[in-house]
């Protein structure tokens, strides 16, 4: 639904249409490694290696 | 899309699989961003850590360059002349007179951890604090605020990384007790000795008391204390490590012989 919602409306040929969609998955993994995940890193509690009360 | 090869369909029922159809696509995509998770928690943290950390130690400018010394004689065991050692004489054996530093604002890195038991390379920053997001995970070794400084009597008590993150005390398990962890400042070296490990839980604050395990008796001997998680990949109970300084000396006046020859 939504993938060929975006690849139905992308212009130009399919080469230009694979490469916007391979810089838009980059920025989106770059996004996400270092803002989002980090965030979310915080709320997740595996990581801890202090003593604390 | 071909509509000669697919029957008719309602319109009730190609609304039905339309929306089967988006919700495959938004799991599939929630896995995709759990896996990204893991690939980012497990190899991505270690490579932005380890940059940050490795800066970290850039800015520190101690007497003694922050690399590990080359000491042509460390091969025949004659060791003890080599001008790149401390000499013997300006070793103390006491915490009596070592330069103590004030403690910093997090998250200021003002110490280096050299572990010979860990590879001779291994040589990490140690910063103040042990708030997660500003020095154990971008930093590394964080220093537990209110405990004893480097060579101070009391407890030096600090945190790191057992996975992940550029993981500063992976190999928390490998040491034996006799180790050195060799901590160097500004002012001084500070050669600590391993002297016993425990599993604990997170909740036994008493692991960084004055005196490890007896918290509000009063502290006469420098201790220094690893805290890590255990196992790996978990956060259910912390492996500690305990040790006490055996001697400290100026710096300036070279290396520490421990940090040259493995134990």
């Amino acid at each position: 639904m939504m993938y060929p919602w975006l690849w139905r409306h992308l212009p130009g040929p399919a080469w230009a249409r694979v490469t916007m969609l391979v810089l838009a998955t980059a920025i989106v993994v770059l996004g996400l490694f270092e803002w989002v995940f980090p965030w979310v890193s915080q709320i997740l509690p595996f990581q801890e290696q202090t003593v604390g009360a | 899309m071909s509509t000669t090869t697919s029957p008719p369909l309602s319109n009730r029922r190609r609304a039905s699989r339309g929306w089967i159809a988006l919700l495959g696509e938004l799991l599939i995509t929630a896995g995709v961003l759990l896996g990204l998770y893991v690939v980012w928690q497990l190899f991505y943290t270690d490579i932005q850590s380890a940059r940050t950390q490795h800066a970290a130690l850039e800015q520190l400018h101690f007497p003694e360059t922050i690399q590990p010394p080359v000491v042509a004689s460390a091969s025949d065991g004659d060791v003890a002349s080599d001008p790149n050692l401390i000499p013997e004489e300006l070793k103390v054996y006491s915490p009596e007179g070592a330069p103590v530093l004030a403690e910093p604002a997090a998250p200021e890195t003002f110490a280096a951890l050299w572990v010979p038991r860990w590879g001779d390379g291994y040589i990490k920053p140690i910063s103040e604090g042990t708030e997660r997001r500003i020095t154990l995970d971008a930093l590394g070794i964080g220093h537990y605020t209110g405990t004893a400084m480097p060579g101070g009597v009391g407890n030096f008590a600090i945190a790191g990384h057992r996975t992940t993150y550029g993981k500063p005390f992976s190999d928390i398990d490998a040491l034996q007790a006799g180790d050195a962890l060799v901590v160097q400042t500004d002012a001084a070296w500070y050669v600590y000795r391993v002297t016993s490990s425990e599993i604990v839980l997170p909740f036994q604050v008493e692991v960084i008391a004055p005196v490890p395990g007896k918290p509000g008796t009063p502290a006469t001997v420098a201790s220094i204390t690893l805290t890590s998680c255990h196992p790996r990949f978990s956060a259910a109970k912390r492996f500690i490590v305990h040790g006490e300084l055996e001697y400290w000396a100026p710096s300036g006046h070279g290396y520490p012989q421990e940090v040259v020859t493995q134990p």
